[in-house]
């Protein structure tokens, strides 16, 4: 049973979106470093353990973004876990954007002033470091999902991946991987299909009914939220890098200026150049507790619908069981090997359920604790900036219309 | 702005407040002395009415400005007005508003001291602390609102109709409130006019507002949508700012042309300034020969404060140019912010509504509101962004534009000194030729040309030192008015600010304990 306290106090790493899952000291997994290189992401996974399976209580690895793809493709294609949500795979670390912001600043506007430049470079780089830290918590989460989860944690392949210190040579499986994400993909329509009721399959249960088309509806949604919000906040951010050559315009004017006025524009210039810095924390704040937790939770409520596919799965070959048993009977052939048959597809079946459920039921209390904690943490912070800049901005007006 | 007053009857049908100007000539003829001079007491008190005719000192200041420019500022004004045309009737006519009492024309109407109800821009707040030494306590109690845009017509002869609405206590208007219909070539028909009467003897006269083709021709064929809604404000706007920087110039102010386009409820249509007209055409051809004259005239500045302030403008307009094009990456931003606000808005309400947990589901909701209030708040906020900030910058780019056309009328007038000299020289030449070859009759002729061009070289000379004067003072007053405008503008600009942080306060305040609330 996972554990839905509230996050305490530990300030080290951002945790976007996952209530703690640091609270079992038995297994405790982090990502304690991470050194970005030309195009890879290299992450130290330090891991803290008193389960005797070990070899040591305490170690660390180095892994890159495909071994825990290959982690997660185990997991999945693990029958054992047909009935858990498995934690879906964070995501490629991707600094393109960034880098291309840089680079084209790098490559020189000739109408910046180079304070403006360097404060630009200041802004790029911060982003910079934020999409960094963020690829690092998204990855982390994923393990200490993985720690947290009672029948996972157990997994061989995830011992493998957290202790043994060579390269696990996962690399070469990308052309099998592309051609495996076909698959599944054509799979995952009839999955589709299956699940949005279109196929003959009956759902006799009523909770799962209602989750069924609950979670369809819910998934599109919330994908839906995490663009529009994605687009809110770059927004945000490009109005607030708008503030920079504007402070720098005032400032060259208010320099230039002869009268009286230059006190003005210089004030404003600095208020402006002070007002930038809050909104952009505005930008990232809403990035970090809003966008991330969108983003978060339509992965995770894909991995939802994917149990409730591997369940449908399930229970069509239950059913085909049940028909192949029938027409044995009729037949009076293979009638025990029908008997067995069923008898396997029918536990299976079962199995798959009751783990389903609770795995559900546990999905709805993570959810509300995210949201909850995210949304309430958003608006401390929103009220926190908004509360920053009006001081700010009025004691500047103070200062201005003292000076009248 | 204008919108709280309700309209006053429009027409000339209506004479029932009609006046009998005896004294016309009077009241036209020295337009000087028609601005009352108010004793300088801060408190609205009913200014006594007073007879123009007793006033022979009011506007001292006045005289000095126009004294030597008399007779250029009448020759043209007599043709604009004429005083004994049947038109007179229709010009002297205004607005019936119940304040005015029939009254004789030496005692002019009793100003009506309502609070200034100036345009929401208080950017044009007249008080006294504007009193320029030279103008000797004269106050400008005037103010004016361009509102009402109405579509005339249809299709592409469509146009748009402005209501010109004007407040004063000044004496030489006809009544305190009074409102005509203008189009927008109207508009730029007063400036050209303005600008050819003033700008050659160095006054900086406010540019109009520019054209737009893509704008009205959008106007003119799309029924209500919002980015035609958008320019047709814009364009309101900015011919209010135009209308209420010309009449804060105490020489324009006095200026016929001024005075019958707010007055006349006719006015002649200003064709000359269609674009493509010929008279447009020639207006441009003379700008490019401007441009072309302007390179060769190689002027001996004696005066280094010219050459200084010259400078300084074309520093200032570079900086401003500047600033203007981040502001307006800042306002087309902040649009797009507004946008993408609603739209997160939206789904966010979607996403609530399918939230299966009840509390999470109604919290959900709740931002979706939130959302929606906030991206209203980047909308006024772009708005001041826009009105406040970018508009000024680009006014004060155009102003500028106009200031630098001063000094290139100065400019010109040296070298028109210069060559009077020149030729002066000649004819002295000439002339000497002329007595030693003993041709007395031409010899007379010489004569008499010299002492022509001598007294042409002295009016070269004296025209050269009143616009050099006129310049000063004008760069003087659009200093102050500099100054003033953009400080009032900073903290506008900033009061806008704070009332964004402090709306989103509000409502993230109000929120919270719905979002703690989930159980």
């Amino acid at each position: 049973m996972e554990d839905n306290q509230e996050i305490v106090a530990d300030n080290s790493k951002p945790r976007t979106v996952s209530v703690d899952l640091q609270a079992d000291p038995s297994l405790q997994v982090e990502i304690s470093d991470a050194v970005s290189e030309r195009d890879k992401v290299k992450f130290t996974v330090h891991t803290k353990t008193n389960l005797t399976h070990f070899k040591r209580s305490e170690f660390s690895v180095v892994r890159q973004h495909e071994e825990f793809i290959w982690l997660h493709d185990a997991y999945t294609e693990n029958e054992d876990y047909a009935g858990i949500i498995i934690p879906s795979t964070p995501p490629k670390p991707d600094f393109e954007a960034s880098r291309e912001k840089l680079q084209k600043l790098g490559e020189g506007d000739g109408s910046m002033t180079r304070e403006e430049f360097a404060k630009m470079k200041q802004e790029l780089e911060a982003e910079y470091l934020a999409i960094f830290k963020k690829t690092v918590a998204m990855h982390e989460v994923f393990l200490q999902r993985l720690a947290a989860h009672p029948v996972l944690r157990k997994d061989h392949n995830f011992y493998v991946f957290l202790e043994y210190d060579q390269d696990l040579s996962v690399r070469g499986k990308n052309r099998k991987e592309i051609l495996g994400g076909f698959l599944k993909n054509i799979v995952k329509s009839a999955d589709e299909v299956l699940i949005t009721g279109l196929s003959g399959t009956k759902e006799v249960d009523e909770f799962f009914e209602h989750e069924r088309t609950f979670l369809v509806e819910y998934h599109n949604r919330v994908k839906d939220a995490c663009m529009k919000v994605d687009k809110m906040t770059r927004s945000h951010k490009n109005v607030a890098e708008d503030y920079i050559p504007i402070a720098s315009a005032l400032n060259a004017l208010g320099t230039q200026e002869t009268s009286h006025l230059n006190k003005n524009l210089l004030k404003l210039g600095e208020l402006l150049e002070k007002l930038r810095k809050l909104e952009g924390r505005v930008a990232s704040d809403e990035d970090l507790k809003l966008s991330d937790l969108l983003r978060y939770y339509t992965r995770d409520s894909q991995a939802a619908k994917d149990l409730l596919y591997r369940r449908l799965r399930s229970l069509a070959d239950y059913e085909n069981a049940n028909k192949a048993l029938d027409k044995a009977r009729m037949k009076n052939k293979d009638v025990k090997l029908m008997e067995t048959q069923q008898q396997i597809c029918c536990q299976k079946f079962e199995k798959l359920s009751d783990s389903a459920k609770q795995e559900l039921i546990n999905f709805r209390a993570r959810r509300v604790a995210a949201f909850r904690k995210n949304m309430i943490e958003l608006t401390e912070l929103e009220l926190k900036h908004a509360k920053a800049s009006m001081l700010l901005l009025r004691n500047g007006l103070i200062a201005l219309k003292g000076d009248q | 702005m204008a919108a709280e007053r309700e309209p006053p009857p429009l027409g000339d049908g209506d004479h029932t407040d009609f006046r009998e100007l005896d004294d016309a000539e009077d009241l036209f003829a020295s337009t000087v002395s028609t601005l009352e001079s108010s004793p300088s007491s801060p408190e609205p008190a009913s200014l006594p009415a007073e007879d123009i005719s007793t006033k022979p000192n009011g506007p001292k200041a006045a005289q000095i400005l126009l004294d030597d420019d008399q007779e250029d500022l009448f020759a043209e004004a007599t043709e604009e007005v004429s005083l004994d045309s049947p038109e007179r009737d229709a010009i002297l006519s205004s607005d019936s508003t119940p304040a005015i009492t029939p009254v004789t024309p030496t005692t002019l109407v009793t100003p009506r001291m309502e609070p200034k109800s100036l345009s929401a821009s208080d950017l044009f707040d007249i008080s006294k602390d504007e009193i320029e030494e030279e103008l000797n306590g004269d106050t400008f109690d005037i103010s004016v609102s361009v509102s009402d845009p109405e579509k005339v017509g249809d299709g592409m002869n469509a146009y748009l109709a402005y209501r010109v609405t004007t407040k004063t206590s000044l004496a030489m208007f006809n009544s305190s409130e009074f409102s005509v219909k203008r189009r927008f070539s109207d508009f730029l028909g007063l400036h050209g006019k303005l600008a050819s009467k003033y700008m050659h003897i160095g006054y900086i006269v406010p540019p109009a507002p520019e054209k737009s083709i893509v704008g009205m021709t959008k106007v003119k064929v799309s029924k209500e949508d919002p980015s035609s809604a958008e320019f047709v404000e814009k364009r309101r706007a900015a011919l209010e700012r135009y209308l209420q920087r010309t009449v804060k110039h105490p020489t324009l102010l006095q200026d016929p042309d001024l005075r019958q386009f707010l007055e006349s409820s006719e006015l002649p249509r200003a064709v000359s300034t269609q674009a493509l007209s010929g008279a447009g055409i020639l207006r441009m051809v003379n700008k490019a020969a401007d441009a072309v004259n302007k390179m060769t005239i190689k002027m001996n500045e004696s005066d280094a404060w010219f050459e200084e302030k010259q400078q300084q403008f074309e520093n200032l307009d570079q900086q401003l140019r500047k600033l203007h094009a981040s502001v307006e990456a800042l306002v087309c931003h902040r649009k797009e912010l507004s946008a993408n606000t609603s739209a997160f808005a939206k789904s966010a309400a979607m996403l609530g509504n399918s939230e299966d947990h009840t509390a999470l589901s109604r919290a959900l909701s709740q931002l979706a509101e939130v959302e929606e209030k906030i991206d209203q708040l980047h909308q006024e906020q772009a708005y001041a962004d826009f009105y406040l900030f970018s508009e000024l910058l680009g006014d004060y780019i155009r102003l500028i534009t106009a200031v630098k056309g001063v000094f290139d009328q100065r400019m010109k007038c040296w070298q028109k000194w210069q060559d009077a000299q020149a030729t002066l020289l000649k004819k002295r030449e000439a002339e000497a030729k002329l007595q030693y070859g003993g041709k007395p009759d031409k010899l007379q002729q010489a004569k008499e040309e010299i002492r022509e061009w001598e007294s042409k070289v002295q009016q070269g000379e004296r025209e050269f030192e009143q616009i050099s004067k006129t310049i000063r003072k004008e760069v003087g007053r659009f200093e102050k008015d500099r100054v003033k405008d953009f400080k009032a503008v900073i903290i506008k600009y900033l009061e806008s600010l704070v009332h964004t942080q402090q709306q989103l306060i509000k409502y993230w305040e109000a929120f919270l304990p719905e979002a703690k609330a989930i159980a």
